[in-house]
């Protein structure tokens, strides 16, 4: 079929099954934009381009489709850089489509030109330059190919705009019905090698004090089913990162919650005593390991995932496997079905476990009339009135690890939140992202005040589009986070931390925004507020929550410093060894 | 720089790319971001037009060859790798050096050159440009001797690699 560059790049998304995406027109991109008009693809109009990229990411995680995004040249590019480092990170699979200027002009520092390939090459899985009209159909599969498979990350093409205006000879092309791709360099091995597996057993089988390391690999791979199955086969406690909260259920007896810098103490602690972390697509990040050389010293390493770079890059693995997480743990549970889960005595392993568990939970100080309400009541409070797959999506900051720690997460792909490049303003759109890809499921953005100042323009995106999110403000006036290291490790010298606590007038610029918004003071008005917002199903909500300055996120390890120091809340510290 | 402890430090790295505009960028940007050293590069096209082939010295300090591997493995552009094995692969460099030297020290050069196998490129009233192909450390040693002279301008490709036959290790 004779066509354009425009109506070949639609028509080659529509091909990959792609249902919406999200953008903002401009100059070198408009080509594109009018036969969207035609396209049964739902496009969703942004505010701004980050809150494009944080949206098709929210979709991405929620949905396990790749999410899509369309911005033009320039200012809209670099406003997509965020995105595309943070789904980097994250390996969230994506595609970002932007205009470029047209080819004759490349080079020349045209209006709104920029070097959109040479300044995203580091922070993607992949990108395109498209020269030629021609070879669109072909990288727009090669970029969906790329995006999803092996270890799934963004992927940018590059379009200038001669090649997609159909005014202009040379965006003709030949659409054919069938588009090979044309990767020499690309291969994917998901396959995984029985020896190794066979060695994993064995290590598995003779373990003392083994501790299934779970980290986001296990969702990407969808092998939470999997995972319950090993873990249950094999008695083996479960920790489960912060990109893998919900891949092991936190009500099974097996989960001990989140490892890491703000993670429980027996999460954290049961790993620093292992002797086998048996890592399931997890990284070895410095948020997990604390100082390095500290890091769980007599444990043996199982170290499964597809990116081979990652194998050894910071802990080097008694056993590599290189390969699909849920195919690698397929293969462990049939192996051990047959040669039974071994007879490696755990009784002494397992009474440490509770014992750390009963003396150290994630606790704190309720509080007393009068005073500013505690930010994890909120989170309790919101877990317990909202269904069981409530998908939350949180922000950066002290809010984010409360939410983490004190939600209930029992499905996989119900937490959503930027966890390698720690992006404020992320939850808003990727909430959003979220909502379009699972409409029938409640969302919540758990978001601070820092961050909500980042991003809340895109809640008129969502009133507009009609794409109800909700939104739990946790509004300590600060940026909390790092109010809590200037507490901790600056001698409470506060320095540029400190937001407003009357501006801006949240529920008065939500309502603006054309949000049914509410405000709420005090701990015996929390319950009601999010009962009503839970009603509320024709516009996005949000929920100004008035939450305590001086509250720190605890345990914590700092920075530097080893998994063995942890730091418990003052009121645990008489427990400590 | 002495040859021999940098024999087993240095690793010599084929990488076969596409022959596409951007690749050598990706390449490059790649060692910088991981903190790779690289100790010398050339790039050339090859055989098949499709592709080209970079030879990479890689400071086998700066990170483990492996990780280096693997990385640039990721490159959706990268073909292949080869990690050459020092003594199993057959390297050559060429050098085009400019000497200061006297009229009555000119045989004295040739004769050094004729020994090392090099050529007299140009002669000048004081100085001659040689040249000279050969393994690495073959060129080093030629360097050194030239030192005393005085190197007024020198120019080194960098090495370039092929395995041995049926010797090549993945
Ligand atoms: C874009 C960006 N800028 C700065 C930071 C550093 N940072 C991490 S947490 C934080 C404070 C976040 O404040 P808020 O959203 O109010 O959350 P809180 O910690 O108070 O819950 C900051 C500034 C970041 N992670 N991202
Ligand atoms: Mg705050």
């Amino acid at each position: 079929m004779k066509t354009d560059g425009g109506q070949a790049l639609i028509r080659s998304l529509e091909r990959e099954g792609v249902e919406v995406m999200f953008g903002l027109p401009g100059g070198a991109i408009l080509p594109v934009y009018d036969p969207i008009i035609d396209s049964k693809i739902r496009h969703i109009l942004v505010r701004h381009e980050q809150g494009a990229g944080h949206m098709a990411e929210g979709y991405a995680q929620a949905t396990g489709k790749p999410g899509v995004a369309m911005v033009t040249s320039g200012p809209a590019a670099t406003n997509i850089v965020t995105p595309l480092c943070d789904a980097y990170l994250d390996s969230i699979p994506m595609v970002v489509i932007t205009g470029q200027v047209p080819t004759a002009a490349i080079g020349t520092d045209a209006f709104q030109e920029c070097d959109t390939t040479g300044i995203t090459a580091s922070i993607t899985k992949h990108n395109f330059l498209v020269t030629e009209a021609q070879d669109i159909p072909r990288v727009i599969r090669e970029a969906f190919h790329i995006a999803t498979t092996g270890r799934p990350g963004p992927v940018l093409v590059d379009i200038p705009k001669d090649i997609v205006d159909p005014t202009n000879p040379r965006s003709s092309l030949e659409l054919e019905d069938n588009v090979e791709m044309d990767l020499p360099g690309y291969k994917v091995d998901t396959s995984v090698d029985p020896e190794a597996i066979q060695k994993a057993v064995e290590l598995i089988q003779n373990a003392e004090r083994p501790i299934l390391y779970v980290g986001g690999g296990i969702l990407k791979s969808r092998a939470a089913e999997s995972l319950l199955e090993l873990a249950e086969l094999t008695g083996i406690h479960v920790v489960t990162t912060l990109m893998a909260r919900g891949a092991f259920p936190d009500s099974h007896e097996l989960c001990l919650g989140m490892p890491g810098m703000h993670g429980n103490f027996t999460a954290v602690t049961a790993m620093q005593e292992s002797d086998l972390l048996i890592t399931l697509g997890a990284r070895f990040d410095d948020r997990v390991t604390g100082k390095l050389d500290e890091f769980a010293v007599s444990a043996k390493i199982i170290h499964i995932d597809i990116d081979p770079a990652e194998l050894g890059k910071v802990r080097r693995p008694d056993v590599p496997i290189q390969g699909d997480c849920r195919t690698a743990v397929e293969a462990m549970v049939s192996v051990l079905r047959d040669s039974g889960p071994g007879d490696a005595d755990r009784t002494a392993w397992k009474s440490r476990i509770s014992g750390w568990q009963e003396r150290f939970p994630l606790v704190y100080e309720p509080s007393t009339p009068g005073q500013a309400l505690k930010p994890q009541f909120v989170i309790e409070k919101l877990r317990d009135a909202t269904p069981a797959d409530t998908i939350v999506a949180s922000g950066v900051g002290q809010h984010q690890m409360w939410a983490s720690q004190y939600w209930t997460f029992n499905h996989p792909y119900t937490w959503i939140n930027s966890g390698g490049l720690g992006t404020m303003g992320f939850s808003i759109p990727a909430a959003i992202g979220a909502k379009v890809g699972c409409p029938d499921k409640m969302v919540w953005a758990v978001d601070g005040d820092g961050c909500f100042q980042m991003t809340a323009q895109e809640l008129v995106t969502a009133r507009v589009e009609n794409i109800p999110i909700k939104v739990a403000l946790l509004n300590n006036s600060y940026l909390g986070m790092v109010r809590q290291w200037q507490d901790m490790f600056y001698e409470e010298r506060h320095s540029e931390v400190f937001l407003s606590k009357e501006i801006p007038d949240y529920k008065g610029w939500a309502e603006s925004m054309g949000c049914f918004a509410m405000r709420v003071d005090d701990p015996d008005e929390v319950e009601e507020a999010i009962a009503q917002a839970n009603e509320i199903e024709d516009r996005p909500v949000v929920i100004d929550f008035r939450t305590a300055a001086e509250e720190k996120v605890y345990p914590m390890v700092a920075s530097g410093t080893g998994n063995s120091d942890v730091i418990v809340p003052p009121s645990q510290e008489k427990e400590i060894r | 720089m002495n040859a021999e402890s940098q024999g087993h430090r240095n690793h010599t790295l084929v990488v076969t790319v596409e022959n596409k505009s951007g690749v050598l960028a990706r390449v490059a940007s790649l060692f910088a971001r991981r903190a790779f050293n690289i100790r010398s590069l050339a790039v050339a096209p090859t055989e098949d037009d499709h592709l080209s082939r970079i030879t990479i010295v890689v400071d086998g300090e700066s990170a483990p060859i492996e990780q280096v591997v693997n990385q640039l493995d990721k490159l959706i552009n990268v073909v292949d790798i080869q990690d050459l094995q020092p003594g199993r692969a057959i390297e050559r460099e060429l050098m085009l050096v400019t000497v200061a030297v006297e009229p009555e020290h000119r045989d004295d050069i040739v004769e050094q050159l004729d020994r090392a196998g090099g050529k007299v490129m140009s002669v000048g009233a004081d100085s001659m440009m040689l040249s000279l192909v050969g393994d690495p450390e073959h060129i080093d040693t030629f360097e050194n001797l030239l030192r005393p002279f005085g190197i007024l301008e020198i120019q080194r490709t960098g090495r370039v690699a092929l395995a041995n036959l049926d010797e090549t290790i993945e």
